[in-house]
């Protein structure tokens, strides 16, 4: 089939144009190599980092296995092994289980979507050398001996009363890379609803754009919690503030609520992305669509959704009430269900299709067996009076390595397989990946499987040592000669993956015969990703259209050249995909190195509590972030419009909510606000614990300094929103009155919030009231200063012409931000002010 | 010597960890013979091993081969509950697994020929949605009946522990009657429910008694509660479940389930204070020593409250919270170096007491009956 009349390429333009777009996307070589930001190099250090990481925490479970083997056994002190399994499943968690997902996201992302790059490709490189710095750091510890040996949950009191820097060095160490977390769910979240190519409608999107989307919203609500957990717990350690101290008002389970309102979510924060790689290759390996698109994305959104009811399964041993019991039963076993759709779609369209035998399917096959066992224990132990006995004893062991291996890694792997010419231009081995699957899966059920029994036999979990004469012997050797097993069938993979190029197939163009718009790239694959940006009509454009490639090839799409030297790809509107903008997005720099390092700087030495350098650090990492902002964003075309081809011509600035840049800040503040609820959570728990709360022996800030404080920051925030709407009119001297008086305002406004506590002597040490109240003007003081640092920028913008009428992105954005902290404001004090009038 | 080495050292030389005799040979699966040679170094007959594999997947744990720690010992009202309602979980969970992978093996190999996109909705919604529905609900409604009724009941027996890092206060208050100071050993009457009020003193602890019913935390600034109704008289292993610091692994305490009016003997003796020899070496330096600053002997050195009261330390089976026999020889190694033994331990060593010191000692507590 072909268009009508189709121009004869010319084939002299086309190699100009690839000429061209290999020099603006040319990655730099040489040491400056590392200054990349382009998704296909940030994307593979993220991915071998993380590996890394989970390489490192697999020897320290091969640890844990050594020890246990025999009963009585003194190949680890005891502190060494509590050491060693809180850094197994720290490092799993945070360094491997959501990391490869930003890390995947990142190099697959752009080029599922058809787009060049990310929208804030220097965003993903910050947040990888966030990554980097910090998972080095909580790593680095054991080897000095001084690595958190909480557990990886961290229960105070246990955790607070810990005497060595471990559990600092986990709660610093672990926010540091939650930033960078939040940071890639931003970039993902945009990517998918901003750069999806022209004609990909909602409906249309990859299902592993779906799951993105899915995931980074997930992240986006789960995370806060525990980074409001975090400072709670950091204040009292460092400040000594009684949040978790029974004997001054405090409660331990607070900080239980807060980490597993995260921790719920995070099993599918988890899971949920490496199900999306089910649902990319088996519709491949099917050779035809999935069966029920509509079901699996709409169970995908339940399951999310359902994930943030069940946190207190994890409590059920804390004596709640039956009724708590009941309902978290009950949600707990609903969730089964979504799950249970999406794995039935699978199988539907194995059923309805023809099947090709392949590494990735055979991978797909093993991760269903593993992770249905996973489930099924699962419901098992939401029934609560099972779980009275199941609860902290090897059998929740065995289930969450078989939810997690069965839903994450092995789907993962059956991913890499299908995925890795995308990354590489190479194919990996069929005949290793039969061996390294056999091991691996062998190996898995040899250790878990046993473990199921090891528990009911009454085996508690986090034991260095047992006894000899209470029947786990034999057990316990088993799952260790299993551990042994899977880590060699690992191996075989890690070799597969490495061995030299020499050695291994190139991959022809589209090899498995995909139909999904990826696999139109060329193999090997270019820096600048896609030749052109593609039009989407169908889910499977390659299935549908077989002159698909050859339109491609030939640049019949959108953007086919970089004429004026310029990194390009497109946006589109966040339902229908009708094209918005071109955006110029950033190139090679060290910028993101600096503020990476220097922010890293503020939380390690945080850990030190060596304050000058932290606030040394702070001040330069705020400095370097600024000058990142001014050089490399909202930048002033050359041009007002540019033709993108097919006779579409779009502008090249953008502000308000068409811009990424303000879907950014819309998603940032989400998260920022979901943190902040955390700790108006903390408020509310304590006033729930105690009989009389606030306590009437201890004053409280009064109502008339935190009413002032209101008022000057709500002046404050009304002058923002009048300096957007003065600079738009052309009225720039007013705007820029405005931008005097609202910082102005807003420091008196610190000053008044403050002033309320401060003036009724509250001593955050003397009770865990005083300490909340300060930690909600702590929170809403900081963001304050933000709030004035983005004012002042803006000012300086519009006095050095960087901010006109036309080109407004910055102030729009900033309004956002007071938006947010205008709510933040009124719920502070309405709080501290007004709940002590009326409890 | 390493700390390591020198806790191994101890361990070993204080030979078996508290357990009656009978459990002491044990092995259930001929498939793992190679591994649990390799791993202790003692023989059994493939005969004796296979014994142990059917008997450990009888529901009602066949006698003869009792696990002092194990769930499915079903020595509890509560845990028998729990063990049927495993088994019911279990059956269920292996069929649905059967199912769904047989299904998924079944498509790959194309056994269902070319189904309609219709028949596969209706696979969809039936499979994914309707029966697990239903069976969950089912599923639901068996858990909820089996949670706890609490109704306040003053002619319970209440027996308090206090958990503290690595061992257990404990304290019987009957109905009726004066309460009884105890430490790291739990008695209770069989056939009568007993209600644990749990509390910590310093870090989360979980105190759990597997082969009598689930686990409870012991939360600082909270008291908990659970209700346990023992049905088989014997000697069984409790321990602590949630994590709570270097020692974790060696926080237990002996439970022994007496027939009712046996109990009713046994609380009457506890509640004496002990019979004391003080004429006795031994005696004289438990108060010398400043053992007498922590440990309370009830009628003889009453101030110390630091540490597990020692009443009546020598009837009990284990020494340091559950973790050795009560010997004298464990005894001896016990007070020597306490950390050699329990990592982190709070009690400090007595290593500068003459060997016959400590022997004295030992003596002298082995004789608080």
């Amino acid at each position: 089939m072909t268009e009508p009349g189709p121009q004869p390429i010319d084939e002299d333009l086309k190699a100009e144009q690839e000429r061209r777009l290999a020099e603006v996307w040319a990655t730099p070589r040489g040491w400056r190599y590392w200054s990349a930001v382009n998704n296909s190099e940030v994307g593979i250090w993220y991915m071998m980092t993380a590996f890394g990481f989970m390489l490192f925490a697999g020897v320290l479970g091969l640890l844990i296995r050594v020890q246990l083997a025999v009963p009585e056994n003194d190949f680890l002190s005891a502190d060494t092994y509590n050491q060693v399994f809180t850094l197994h499943g720290t490092a799993m968690m945070f360094l491997f289980a959501v990391p490869i997902f930003e890390a995947v996201a990142i190099l697959l992302l752009p080029a599922l979507l058809g787009a060049r790059d990310l929208p804030f490709p220097r965003l993903s490189a910050f947040g990888y050398w966030c990554f980097l710095i910090g998972g080095v750091f909580v790593c680095g510890s054991i080897f000095f001996d001084a690595a958190p040996s909480g557990g990886w949950f961290m229960y105070p009191p246990l955790s607070t009363r810990d005497g060595g820097i471990g559990a600092d060095i986990w709660l610093l160490g672990l926010s540091f890379i939650e930033v960078a977390s939040i940071a890639a769910a931003v970039e993902l979240i945009v990517g998918v609803l901003k750069c999806r190519p022209p004609g990909m409608h909602l409906n249309l999107t990859p299902l592993y754009g779906w799951y993105v989307l899915i995931v980074g919203a997930m992240i986006l609500f789960a995370f806060p919690p525990l980074i409001a957990g975090d400072l709670l717990f950091e204040l009292e350690r460092a400040f000594d503030w009684p949040f978790f101290d029974v004997s001054r008002g405090g409660d331990p389970l607070l900080w239980q609520h807060l980490f597993w309102i995260f921790g719920h979510p995070e099993v599918y924060i988890v899971f949920l992305p490496s199900i999306a790689m089910l649902a990319m290759l088996v519709p491949t390996f099917a050779q035809r669509p999935i069966a029920g698109y509509s079901w699996i994305v709409l169970s995908a959104i339940g399951t999310g959704f359902i994930s943030f009811g069940l946190w207190v399964h994890h409590m059920f041993t804390t004596g709640l009430p039956s009724i708590s019991l009941g309902f978290f039963s009950a949600a707990s076993e609903a969730v089964a269900i979504p799950t249970g759709i999406q794995i039935f779609v699978f199988i539907a369209t194995i059923m309805l299709g023809k099947v090709v035998r392949s590494v990735p399917m055979l991978y797909a096959l093993g991760a269903l067996a593993i992770f249905v066992a996973g489930g099924l224990t699962g419901v098992m132990v939401a029934v609560a009076p099972f779980d009275f006995q199941a609860h902290d004893s090897y059998f929740v062991v065995a289930h969450l390595h078989y939810t997690l291996f069965g839903g994450m890694l092995f789907p993962l792997v059956a991913g890499l397989y299908y995925y890795f010419p995308i990354a590489t231009g190479y194919m990996l081995s069929h005949r290793l990946g039969i061996w390294s699957f056999w091991l691996m899966f062998a190996g898995f059920n040899i250790a878990f499987l046993p473990m199921h029994l090891t528990g009911l036999l009454g085996m508690p979990r986090r034991v260095f040592t047992y006894a000899a004469d209470l029947g786990w012997n034999e057990l316990n050797m088993t799952s260790s000669v299993g551990a042994f097993i899977f880590a060699a069938g690992f191996l075989v993979f890690v070799y597969d993956v490495l061995r030299p190029k020499g050695e291994r197939d190139r991959a022809k163009r589209n090899p498995w015969n995909g139909g999904t718009v990826e696999w139109v790239l060329n193999m090997p694959p270019e820096p600048w990703g896609a030749r052109c940006v593609p039009k989407i009509e169908s889910r499977y454009p390659l299935w549908d259209d077989p002159d698909y490639i050859r339109k491609y090839d030939e640049g019949r799409f959108y953007l086919p050249d970089a004429v004026e030297g310029k990194r390009e790809t497109i946006t589109t509107t966040v339902l229908d995909a009708k094209p918005v903008q071109c955006l110029r997005v950033a190139g090679p720099t060290w910028i993101t190195h600096v503020a990476a390092a220097t922010l890293a700087g503020v939380f390690i030495f945080a850990t030190f509590h060596w304050w000058q350098l932290t606030i040394l650090s702070g001040a330069a990492s705020l400095a370097a972030v600024l000058y990142w902002l001014w050089t490399g964003t909202a930048r002033h075309p050359e041009k007002d419009e540019k033709d993108i081809g097919l006779g579409v011509t779009v502008p090249l600035y953008v502000s308000g909510s068409s811009s990424t840049g303000w879907w950014a800040m819309f998603i940032t503040m989400t998260g920022d606000l979901t943190a902040f609820l955390g700790l108006v959570f903390g408020y509310f728990f304590f006033w729930t614990i105690h009989p009389d709360f606030p306590p009437a022996e201890i004053p409280g800030p009064g109502w008339i300094w935190p009413l002032t404080a209101f008022l000057l920051l709500g002046a404050s925030w009304a002058l923002t929103i009048g300096a957007r709407s003065w600079n738009r009119a052309g009225r720039r001297l007013a705007a820029r009155l405005a931008l005097v008086a609202g910082p102005l305002l807003a420091v008196a406004g610190i000053a008044a919030l403050a002033a309320g506590p401060y003036s009724h002597n509250m001593d955050p040490t003397l009770h865990s009231y005083p300490a909340i109240v300060w930690a909600l003007v702590l929170w809403a003081g900081a963001h304050t200063a933000a709030g004035i640092v983005m004012q002042l920028y803006c000012l300086a913008g519009s006095l050095a012409g960087k901010l006109t009428p036309k080109y407004d992105a910055d102030i729009c954005n900033v309004t956002l931000y007071w938006h947010f902290h205008g709510f933040t404001i009124l719920v502070t004090t309405l709080i501290i002010g007004g709940f002590p009038l009326v409890s | 010597m390493s700390l390591a080495a020198r806790f191994r050292a101890r361990l070993h030389f204080s030979g078996n960890h508290y357990a009656p005799d009978r459990f002491n040979q044990r092995g259930y699966s001929f498939l793992l013979m190679l591994a649990a040679d390799l791993g202790n170094g003692k023989h059994r007959s493939c005969f004796a091993a296979s014994f142990r594999l059917v008997c450990l997947l009888l529901p009602a744990g066949a006698a003869g081969c009792s696990l002092p720690q194990s769930t499915f010992e079903n020595a509890g009202v509560q845990s028998e509950e729990v063990t049927h309602l495993f088994w019911i979980l279990a059956v269920g969970a292996v069929v649905t697994w059967l199912l769904v992978m047989g299904t998924a093996i079944a498509a790959t190999l194309h056994l269902f020929g070319k189904p309609s996109e219709r028949a596969v909705n209706t696979f969809i919604i039936g499979a994914g949605m309707v029966v697990p529905t239903i069976v969950l609900a089912v599923l639901l409604s068996m858990g909820l009946t089996l949670l706890p009724s609490w109704g306040e009941d003053p002619e319970r027996l209440k027996i308090r522990v206090h958990g503290e890092q690595w061992w257990w206060r404990v304290q019987y208050q009957p109905a009726s009657g004066p309460g009884t100071v105890s430490a790291n050993e739990i008695h209770m009457p069989a056939g009568e429910p007993v209600e644990f009020v749990l509390t910590s003193a310093d870090v989360i602890h979980s105190f759990w008694i597997p082969a009598i019913g689930g686990k409870m935390d012991m939360i600082p600034g909270r008291e908990t509660r659970l209700l346990l109704e023992a049905k088989k008289p014997g000697v069984y292993r409790g321990v602590c479940a949630e994590y709570c610091g270097t020692s974790h692994a060696l926080m237990a305490f002996a439970v022994v389930v007496h027939p009712p009016e046996e109990f009713e003997a046994w609380l009457e003796k506890e509640g004496r204070p002990a019979d004391v020899p003080r004429e006795q070496r031994g005696a004289q330096l438990f108060l010398s020593s400043g053992c007498s600053s922590c440990h309370r002997i009830a009628g003889f050195a009453d101030k110390g409250e630091v540490g597990p009261d020692l009443t009546h330390v020598g009837a009990r089976r284990t020494i340091g919270a559950g973790i050795a026999k009560n010997t004298q020889g464990n005894l001896i190694n016990w007070i020597a170096d306490p950390k050699s033994m329990k990592p982190a331990a709070g009690m400090p060593s007595y290593d500068m007491l003459s060997n016959e010191e400590l022997a004295d000692l030992a003596g002298f507590l082995q004789a608080l009956r």
